[in-house]
């Protein structure tokens, strides 16, 4: 009599127990959220061991050893050296250095740009508003892909041949403009250029120096000093003295006309100009008008209070409202360098050899491997983004209001 | 012209394979041949002014439409890029592909495709401007090459300028569109593909007459139709009435006398098995008796095909050359009909 008395008081006691959970918001809550991570889960691992099946199913095998095997394929562009003979893997870095090449190109070329653009579109000058308006309104609202062949099909065809760019078509005969490239001198180091390039560095060493103790000086007497002046002239001068006391220790390549094409020199083709200007027009368009929200966020206080103690428009611009603003601007201008760098797998489209045609593009079709190749062009995009994510918050962290 | 890609696991990987069915009794209910086609390629696959399809692989869809279903107009054309025909053809949206494909060892063996034979024999070509006297691809050292990435041609190009020890340097673009900008705005110097993709592409051009076609030719390119893996059935039909249209021209069959020659059994008996006045070889295939009647109808023989599409009086200009018939010094060859 007792026992069943106690299962039945278990059982019910049980049922209360679920009950209460269920109407326990707390605990409702927690049991939806572990049910939809379950069904996630389960999903996620229901499709891959459905790609894996289906995988051995047609007889293909999951491995990364083609990268060792050789490209067979040539590359017209490349930051290192490659030939056909190269592997799959050397075929991957050089995408990889030329997909990095175009951010990083773009991304300065975009935010120098933008920021003008920005600027420029608050001025006062009702043309100048209005251009710069014109031309955000329309680069905005047009696809980045008509973009990139629209620049790549005006370089083409307006660039004169190789022939033609010996007659015409050239800065002072060093520099040929083609529609084949832009061939220029490519430098040679010689014995002594080290101490330039030392020179070089101890000059961008010495400007960080003077900039503390000019700001120290500038906190304590209010004088100020033209820092950025300066330490260009510095940056510039120093290691252009060494160079003349060297002697001019460095030989130059020059490219010359031989047969159908140019030879020698230091070639950038018009894929890697056209997509890098289209890519930069278009981000930056996206980051003027980043830059006016930022500057328009700025409390109107601000300009008159700086105009007040008699500092100029654009000392007030460049010393008190950018700095405010690049609170607001620094966000979301990390996603517009994220959109440019993940843009850039347009590249194909006008045949630039970036990281998607070569290891996402020949390579796959080569060797049939979709899964492998499609998880080293992702790997490799994704590890990109974060790295600029992570330089840009660390940004924004020094630069973010300290509150007292 | 011939991507190296293996669509077929991008088809299945997500989806379930589901047990073939035969193809045949696939079209056959659907009534209707899906035909998967090149998207763009004058005198083998390309839209005509008024919306339709025309051209040599074309020609091919009609004649397995007037085989399987009995009417050369009962067809879907699929076009596809060079990257997504297997895709296609693999996960069923399509029945089979003449689609100037090349038949290696890799796609037959590795991509389990199944190639039925070569309706045409094509190689690799390089193509200039006349004005720059270049007589060989051997004098080519230096050149800018515009080409299709993703080929085998880019493999080949990259082999014969190794070969040759003389420098290049590859313009590689998405497809034949792209080239053609590219060639036409100087951005590079030559235009390498297959031959018959040369001699197609410059058919296009306002001044044909100012293109030369070089005379090497650096590789074997045999073009056919493809089936999928498992479906011997629907192969077979597909490589026979390739081989009928072949054998028709060899038995001086054409789109004009066939109706005459297959009204009743006449002298020659193996004209006689083919259009099925004797024997019951259309049986044999899941087919009626005059299934090759009716394809030879619809196009005609291969003869035919060939001087309508690309032969020297269109303006694609292609001999015969290598696609002479056998008996005329050339590689078309069909096994008996018996």
């Amino acid at each position: 009599m007792a026992s069943v008395n106690t299962v039945a008081q278990s059982d019910s006691g049980q049922r209360n127990f679920i009950a209460r959970l269920w109407y326990d918001k707390e605990a409702r809550g927690v049991i939806l959220q572990v049910l939809t991570v379950s069904i996630l889960f389960a999903f996620i691992a229901y499709i891959t061991s459905n790609v894996i099946a289906n995988l051995a199913l047609v007889g293909k095998t999951f491995s990364f050893d083609f990268l060792a095997e050789p490209a067979h394929y040539d590359i017209n562009q490349s930051l290192i050296e490659y030939s056909s003979k190269s592997t799959h893997l050397r075929a991957g870095l050089v995408g990889m250095l030329n997909t990095l090449a175009v951010a990083v190109v773009g991304i300065i070329v975009a935010t120098v740009l933008g920021f003008v653009l920005g600027v420029l579109r608050l001025s006062p000058n009702w043309l100048i508003s209005k251009m710069v308006y014109c031309y955000v309104e329309f680069v905005r609202n047009t696809p980045v892909l008509l973009q990139i062949l629209l620049v790549h099909g005006i370089v083409v065809h307006s660039l004169p041949s190789p022939r033609g760019a010996q007659d015409g078509g050239n800065l002072a005969e060093t520099i040929f403009f083609t529609n084949r490239g832009v061939f220029a001198p490519q430098p040679l180091p010689q014995d002594g250029f080290g101490f330039v390039i030392g020179a070089f560095v101890l000059a961008i060493v010495g400007c960080f120096i003077f900039k503390r103790w000019a700001k120290k000086r500038q906190d304590e007497t209010g004088k100020y000093l033209p820092v950025f002046l300066i330490s260009l002239g510095a940056i510039i001068g120093l290691p252009l003295l060494v160079y003349l006391l060297m002697g001019a220790p460095l030989d130059w390549n020059h490219p010359e006309l031989k047969g159908f094409n140019f030879k020698g020199g230091f070639v950038v083709r018009p894929e890697f100009l056209a997509l890098t200007l289209a890519l930069s027009i278009y981000t930056a368009a996206f980051i003027a008008e980043i830059v006016r929200a930022g500057i328009e966020a700025i409390n109107k206080g601000q300009w008159e209070a700086s105009l007040a103690v008699g500092m100029s428009r654009s000392r007030t611009l460049s010393e008190v409202i950018i700095p405010q603003a690049m609170r607001v601007i620094v966000p979301p201008l990390t996603s517009q360098y994220l959109n440019l760098t993940k843009n850039s797998s347009l590249a194909i489209a006008i045949g630039y050899m970036d990281i998607v045609a070569t290891i996402g593009g020949i390579t796959l079709m080569q060797t049939g491997k979709e899964m492998e190749t499609m998880i080293i062009v992702i790997g490799f995009y994704l590890s990109v983004s974060l790295t600029i994510s992570m330089f840009m918050n660390w940004y924004n962290k020094r630069i973010k209001l300290v509150e007292r | 012209m011939k991507r190296i890609l293996l669509g077929a696991t991008a088809a299945l990987a997500l989806g379930a394979t589901a047990v073939s069915a035969g193809t045949l009794d696939d079209v056959k209910a659907r009534g209707e041949l899906n035909c998967i086609v090149n998207s763009g390629f004058v005198g083998f696959a390309s839209v005509d002014k008024n919306g339709k399809y025309q051209g040599y692989d074309i020609d091919y869809c009609k004649a397995t439409a007037a085989a399987v279903l009995g009417d050369a107009s009962k067809i879907k054309y699929k076009p596809a890029t060079g990257k997504t025909r297997f895709t296609i053809l693999n996960s069923k949206e399509g029945d089979v592909l003449w689609r100037n494909t090349t038949w290696t060892f890799v796609r037959d063996v590795d991509v389990k495709l199944a190639f039925q034979g070569v309706n045409y024999y094509d190689g690799q070509g390089f193509m200039v401007p006349k004005k720059l006297g270049v007589k060989s691809a051997k004098d080519l050292d230096g050149a800018s090459v515009c080409i299709q990435t993703g080929t085998t041609t880019e493999l080949n190009l990259a082999d014969f300028f190794r070969v040759n020890k003389i420098k290049y340097e590859p313009v590689p673009t998405e497809g034949n569109e792209e080239s053609r900008r590219n060639i036409l705005a100087g951005r590079c110097d030559v235009y390498t593909t297959d031959a018959s993709g040369l001699a197609a592409t410059r058919a296009t051009f306002k001044d044909p007459e100012n293109w030369v076609i070089l005379p090497e030719i650096i590789s074997k390119e045999p073009l056919g139709p493809v089936t999928r893996h498992g479906d011997d059935q629907w192969s077979d039909i597909i490589r026979w009435t390739k081989n009928a249209l072949l054998a028709a021209e060899e038995l001086g069959i054409t789109s004009k006398n066939v109706d005459e020659l297959g009204a009743k059994a006449g002298n020659n008996p193996e004209i006689n098995r083919l259009l099925g006045t004797e024997g019951d070889l259309g049986g044999m295939l899941g087919l009626d008796k005059k299934w090759a009647h009716r394809a030879i109808k619809a196009v005609g023989n291969y003869g035919e095909i060939f001087e309508r599409n690309i032969g020297k009086n269109t303006p694609v200009g292609l001999e015969r050359g290598l696609n002479a018939l056998w008996t005329n010094g050339g590689l078309q060859y069909t096994p008996p009909f018996r």
